[in-house]
């Protein structure tokens, strides 16, 4: 059975020949996630995704028509950065302009794998909840005052639509894996080897050489092995590199941990079979007694505004901390009758030093977008004149690189819920539609 | 005395989700990686990182001739006091340790 990945993250893009090079033997399953938490909690929070519209559709243009015209169920994971309802909403509308331009038509099935606070809260009285870490345990008021909690799905829904005849899916979040992993499950294939084969496939031609999340990857599943070939001819995998993929962005290199179980790469084995391929053995998938799903939630902590700035006279540097004391100083005192003191935080973050020049973003958030503004100005306009002990500058500390000098950044959020919810059924967050397109 | 940087091949940072972050010390040579295996302690990344030794693991995965050390963020990834959001420039502090 051959699968393959568009791209490691739909809207990075990917080589045209390459995609037209796989398909032109039988490809009888197509993926590509499409999410992502690594560009941090904003585009939960906001319902924006991370990814371009323009570049995004671009994507789906090129590999859509070819997918209907194989029959090849396409299946896209993690819709609009983050997988929320709105991301899911931001994706389907992008599939359905394609498909009115180009007069395609196909049936549609959607995944949408939010949960509601009331969910979470049952969760964690019921002593449901897991820890992915000691240190960001799960409190009451965390879930509360969350904006949106989405739960990333494993197979389960995957093979339920797929099994319905789905051309195509779109899933709220959802594991990188369950994309690729689910048709070869549902296929009958050995589930240790097929999460392994996802795991490594879904980030694209990551694991090839040379390196490339746009390219298009191969996946050939068999009884007793899989194998991977990137469908460039100007890429090739090796055992290296496969191998050191399956490192990456994982906690532990010898498990990977799945709603459904956890894949033990203890003793796979990695052959290199041609040039360009490496086969692969030996990956065990042990099935969990405890069901988990994992919960994503991201919260608002405020609005941002920020100013860079440069600093290239090294005695300005050296009493850098002292200007930020003084700055600190007069801004606490100049809003003490207008601003609680906990209504705003200023962050300087640094870069270099008095060796080279002294990069500073003034970061404030505040409880308001103007609070924000007014904090930002204040500390903006008093560092730039600024006296210190020894100051022969006395024009200006800041090189300003734009006009205006402060950027209105918006809202902010963070991660409120990440983690592990024990569960019944782990079709129990997701909900379904059926749609003809 | 050489910088633990200069025995490996590739040595990368990244988040393993937003909570943790794991380092990967990649050697050309299995001497080079168990040369450093018994140089480098738990101790040397605590002090580099100004954590705490109790929280950091030291893996090694043989089959590629590397190391994996994950910790859990100090300022998990994207609140306010985060400056590396992707947690991919994380690694300078442990590339310079003295092996």
């Amino acid at each position: 059975m051959k699968i393959v990945a568009l791209c490691g993250l739909l809207g990075y893009g990917y080589s045209e020949e390459s995609l037209q090079a796989a398909f032109a033997e039988k490809v009888d399953f197509l993926g590509v996630d499409a999410g992502s938490t690594d560009p941090g909690p904003y585009y939960l929070g906001s319902g924006k995704s991370f990814t371009d519209r323009s570049a995004v559709k671009r994507d789906v243009a090129l590999a859509l028509p070819l997918a209907l015209a194989q029959k090849t169920p396409f299946i896209i994971g993690t819709a609009g950065g983050a997988g929320s309802r709105a991301h899911v909403a931001w994706l389907k509308e992008i599939i359905c302009e394609v498909s009115r331009e180009l007069g395609l038509h196909f049936k549609l099935g959607t995944i949408y794998s939010d949960v509601t606070k009331e969910y979470v809260l049952e969760k964690l009285e019921s002593g449901k909840i897991k820890n992915m870490s000691r240190h960001f345990p799960l409190t009451k008021t965390a879930i509360e005052k969350s904006e949106r909690i989405v739960s990333q799905v494993g197979i389960a829904p995957f093979i339920k639509l797929l099994s319905e005849g789905m051309d195509v899916i779109v899933s709220g979040r959802a594991c990188d894996t369950a994309i690729y992993a689910a048709p070869c499950v549902m296929k009958g294939y050995d589930a240790g080897l097929a999460f392994h084969m996802a795991k490594i496939m879904e980030c694209g031609a990551m694991c090839a050489e040379p390196v490339a999340a746009a390219d298009v990857m191969q996946g050939y599943m068999y009884d007793d092995h899989f194998e991977l070939c990137p469908a460039n001819p100007a890429r090739k995998c090796t055992v290296e590199r496969v191998a050191a993929h399956t490192l990456y962005e994982q906690s532990n290199p010898y498990l990977i941990f799945e709603p459904d179980g956890v894949c033990d790469l203890t003793n796979s084995k990695f052959t290199q079979k041609d040039a360009r391929t490496v086969s692969v053995t030996g990956s065990v998938f042990k099935e969990a007694e405890t069901k988990t799903l994992k919960l994503e939630g991201v919260r608002c902590s405020g609005y941002r505004t920020i100013s860079p700035a440069t600093i290239y006279d090294p005695l300005t540097i050296e009493k850098f901390p002292e200007i930020v004391e003084t700055v600190n100083a007069f801004v606490k005192e100049n809003t003490k009758k207008t601003l609680p003191a906990n209504s705003y935080t200023v962050n300087y973050k640094t870069s270099g030093g008095a060796e080279s020049s002294l990069g500073v973003i003034i970061d404030v958030v505040g409880k308001t977008q103007e609070i924000a503004d007014t904090v930002c100005a204040l500390v903006r306009s008093r560092m730039l004149h600024c006296d210190y002990t020894g100051r022969k500058s006395t024009a200006g500390n800041l090189a300003f690189p734009f006009s205006p000098s402060d950027i209105h950044v918006g809202a902010v959020y963070e991660f409120s819920v990440f983690h592990l919810a024990e569960v019944d059924s782990l079709l129990e967050t997701s909900e379904f539609t059926v749609e003809e397109v | 005395m050489k910088k633990l940087v200069d025995h490996t091949k590739i040595l990368r940072s990244k988040n393993a989700g937003p909570l943790f972050i794991t380092f990967d010390l990649i050697f050309a040579e299995k001497s080079a990686m168990e040369y450093v295996q018994s140089k480098l302690t738990k101790a040397q990344v605590a002090k580099a990182y100004g954590i705490d030794e109790g929280k950091i693991d030291i893996i090694s995965y043989e089959v590629v001739n590397s190391i994996k050390i994950t910790f859990p963020r100090q300022n998990i990834s994207g609140c306010l006091h985060d400056g590396d959001i992707y947690g991919c420039q994380m690694h300078m502090p442990l590339a310079n340790i003295e092996i």
